[in-house]
């Protein structure tokens, strides 16, 4: 067999490099007389089965805590019929042959799950063929289960590593069929987070943690205010600082390379650097004094506009009409930004946390003027992204430094260095009016102005409602902005959820009511585009009435309730809490979901749990402040996040029985708590919150 | 630069650092002990959470010249094998999502189950002070009680 191995085949039979990084089959080309001895049975980049019998799996995108390092190689496990305690799952590096590799959008999950399926199917197919050849039985005749294809008459069996060299030779087919749904043994289980002992006993596995031969710790002053450019550098100081090796200037900031990150810092930290006000320095109070008088006089066109607005206010018994401001906020991701690069004779290895690995390549391909095959890149697990890596800035950042200090460099950032410079969820205000008649909604009008003009028009009331407006305005700014967790629908869903309460308890009707109510407005009678489902919205309403039931809320207990549909899911939420000496402690929160299927229900909970949990702490207490250009709140002292005792004490979960393809779950669960949270402190203490942080509104 | 001596996870281990430089550091860039996270730097996160003397200590804001004779335990040493009841009983209940904040809450953890083996939720509220920005915490308080029972 060895001996007419073609080019083709060849490229199926590939290496087991030891103990390191694989290397995926179409980067392997002269490593033949290795894989005669180790055969590996590669028919796709995703899996590779030796004859030794251990089979790797590779996780094809960024792994940022939303667990698809885990839930992506379990829909290849399905399918490859494997014993999931016996398989390896790597990161897969960026590379073409594993299609889109990024992080955001709620999309992993969403767009990989039929292609991973039939990925895995492929694989089982062919050793399913190599068994039956090896046998001279019929395919049809075997079946193959927990690693192994068993020849059902005989009961004889092979495992897949046994396999794995005649099964390299076989062709590849192109419509493998999939498994039946009722017969999923791993999907919609639970399964443990592939990393978890590395994690708990603090094993390296995020890219802080890359020591590599001749690197050099970096920490880079950057501009300390939005507006202000580098001036003279002095960096006389620096230097005399024990460890530091070298101070590279780049266009807009100077990087101290030192043999410790302390070494860095202290170095950093004594350059004597002028930085000149080439720009407006912006303060926060000025951003929401224009955006009062933007929202006052209205945008030129609205977003969409059904029926007539004008008429239904005219006509209306009551009108509401109230604002809701939410600041600007940072990501404040557990681990601070860094990134390692090595740039050296024309080529680049960069190694570090992206959320975007193509669009980093492309970053420092511009940048450094060397073709983007001659840069490699690759992701360790990485501590949060929350949208903050969907930005290149690190990691083209680490490599410019490299090439200019002509040697492998990890940047490191500090906390301050995170809060100074991201690219912030940005600062808005909304204005809300609804025209009532005694027992009815007429018309609702929302107007929304912001450091970008983030505003759905297309998210419900739309579609059930006669009469309604959606208008949205942008602030130009010089303060960067960028994507945070579920970007737009996290503060759109708190704004139209906390109005649509007030709406409820001016009509005196029952909040869960109400929204199926609207529900079965937009299936029966729908006005203009619906972008949901109304009946998976229902689903998840009815679904969280029922386990908190709702209609009798415990004594002593305080409740809010919200609903909000993103990145192809539906979130329906009960906050319950309790006054204890006067301040609201979340004792209780309830979460029904629609996904589609659940392909990891304890991965698919704790990200749940988790939007809830991120989504209560950002309503409650951090904001960012400008001030002259500059940010406030320098570090988690005065950026504070929900801890222990603020922390609801349980997280009631479940899932709407689906078998529709799955969409996002990474993000959806977190617009709808804040209103949520709104409605239930409205409850206990008579008072609408209508300003994030609510912390500051609670006194 | 001044060399010092300490004793981390049962071993004697020399450094040669500038006397202000926060054991944090000392762990990870001069004994390769990465375990132990770096967050914020002053205190306020709890990443870099370490044991001096069997107590929850940050170690980002304690100098490598004020850690003297006292005896430091990193989440390496925690156990010899991973399979501390607190490590277990986070493996158990899954507790993590992007994992980097949890060698310290793992620390603060087993801090808190040495002082009081069956805490309170009051308890675990008063002690466990760390930031998860992922929002772990419910799994965490669950995963406590699960390692309180498991010490019984």
């Amino acid at each position: 067999m060895e001996s007419t191995f073609s080019r083709r085949q060849f490229l199926k039979v590939s290496a087991l490099s030891g103990g390191g990084l694989l290397l995926s089959f179409s980067l392997l080309g002269n490593t033949e007389s290795k894989a005669m001895a180790d055969a590996v049975f590669s028919p796709n980049a995703y899996i590779k089965i030796s004859s030794d019998g251990t089979i790797v799996l590779m996780s094809p995108n960024p792994e940022i805590g939303q667990g698809v390092k885990t839930s992506l190689p379990v829909i290849i496990a399905e399918e490859l019929e494997v014993d999931w305690k016996k398989i390896q799952v790597e990161l897969a590096p960026l590379n073409p042959v594993f299609g889109r590799q990024m992080a955001g959008g709620s999309g992993s999950i969403r767009g990989r799950y039929p292609e991973l399926r039939k990925i895995g199917a492929t694989a089982r197919e062919m050793l399913i063929a190599a068994a039956a050849q090896t046998w001279n039985v019929s395919p049809e005749d075997c079946i193959a289960k927990d690693g192994k294809v068993i020849h059902s008459s005989s009961g004889k069996s092979l495992s897949y590593g046994e396999l794995a060299a005649k099964a390299a030779t076989l062709p590849v087919p192109t419509e493998p069929k999939l498994k039946e749904i009722k017969d999923f043994k791993f999907i919609g289980t639970r399964v443990n987070d592939v990393d978890a002992h590395k994690i708990t006993t603090g094993r390296p596995l995020y890219g802080i943690d890359t020591r590599r031969e001749g690197m050099l710790f970096a920490m880079v002053a950057r501009s300390p205010a939005y507006g202000k450019t580098l001036g003279s550098v002095d960096d006389s100081e620096a230097l005399k600082v024990n460890g530091v090796k070298k101070v590279v200037q780049l266009k807009n900031s100077v990087a101290v390379l030192a043999t410790s990150t302390w070494a860095a810092k202290k170095g950093r930290d004594a350059l004597k650097i002028q930085w000149e006000a080439t720009g407006k320095l912006e303060n926060s109070a000025e951003h929401f004094a224009a955006f009062k008088e933007m929202l006052e006089k209205g945008a030129p066109s609205p977003s969409r506009n059904d029926g007539n607005l004008e008429e239904s206010f005219e006509k209306a018994s009551k009108i509401l009409d109230v604002t809701f401001e939410l600041p600007t906020l940072s990501h404040g991701q557990m681990e601070p930004l860094n990134f390692y690069a090595d740039v050296r004779d024309g080529k680049v290895e960069l190694f570090g946390p992206t959320q975007v690995p193509d669009q980093v390549r492309g970053e420092v391909s511009k940048q450094l003027g060397i073709a983007p095959e001659n840069i490699s890149v690759s992701m360790p697990r990485q501590g949060g992204g929350f949208g903050r890596k969907l930005m290149t800035d690190n990691g083209a950042e680490a490599a410019l430094i490299s090439a200019a200090a002509q040697v492998p460099v990890q940047v490191q950032w500090t906390r301050e260095d995170d809060m100074q410079n991201d690219f912030y969820r940005p600062a808005e205000m909304y204005r809300y009016r609804a025209a009532l008649s005694p027992d009815s909604l007429l018309a609702w009008h929302q107007s929304g102005v912001g450091l970008v003009a983030g505003i759905r028009g297309d998210s419900y009331v739309a579609g059930a409602l006669p009469n309604y407006r959606s208008e949205g305005q942008a602030l130009p700014s010089n303060t960067p902005t960028g994507w945070w967790r579920a970007p737009g629908a996290c503060t759109m869903a708190y704004v139209a959820e906390a109005f649509m309460d007030e709406v409820c308890t001016e009509l005196k009707k029952d909040p869960v009511a109400f929204r199926l109510e609207m529900f079965e407005k937009a299936k029966k009678e729908p006005v203009g585009r619906v972008s949901y489902d109304p009946d998976k919205y229902r689903s998840v309403v009815e679904l969280v009435a029922q386990m908190c039931d709702w209609g009798n809320t415990p004594a002593g207990v305080y409740r809010g309730f919200s609903t909000w549909f993103s990145f192809g899911s539906y979130a329906a939420e009960v906050v319950d809490l309790k006054l204890e000496n006067g301040k609201p402690r979340v004792v209780k929160v309830y979460c029904a979901v629609h996904c589609g299927r659940v392909i990891n229900l304890s991965g698919a909970e704790n990200q749940v749990q988790g939007a809830i949990i991120d989504g209560i702490s950002h309503a409650m207490f951090p904001k960012v402040t400008f001030v002259e250009g500059a940010v406030a709140e320098t570090n988690f002292h005065a950026y504070p996040f929900l801890k222990m005792k603020d922390a609801p004490l349980d997280i009631e979960v479940k899932f709407v029985e689906s078998e529709d393809a799955p969409t996002g779950l990474g993000e959806p669960a977190l617009p709808p708590v804040a209103a949520a949270l709104a409605n239930a402190l409205f409850a206990a203490t008579g008072k609408r919150i209508r300003k994030m942080p609510f912390a500051e509104q609670l006194g | 630069m001044p060399s010092y001596t300490l004793s981390v996870n049962g071993e004697q281990m020399s450094a040669d650092a500038d006397a202000d430089t926060p054991l944090l550091w000392v762990l990870r860039d001069h004994l390769n002990l990465v375990g132990t996270k770096f967050g914020c730097g002053v205190a306020q996160c709890g990443a870099c959470t370490v044991h001096m003397n069997g107590m929850a200590m940050r170690s980002c804001v304690l100098p490598i010249s004020a850690v003297g004779d006292n005896k430091i335990v990193t989440i390496e040493g925690l156990s010899a094998a991973g399979d501390h009841p607190i490590q277990q009983a986070w493996e158990e209940l899954d507790v993590s999502q992007c994992g980097y904040c949890q060698a310290g809450q793992l620390m603060a953890a087993a801090a808190l189950l040495k002082n009081s083996p069956n805490p309170s939720d009051e308890e675990i509220d008063g002690a466990m002070t760390n930031i998860c920005r992922c929002g772990t915490h419910v799994r965490i308080r669950k995963a406590i009680h699960l390692a309180a029972e498991k010490l019984k």
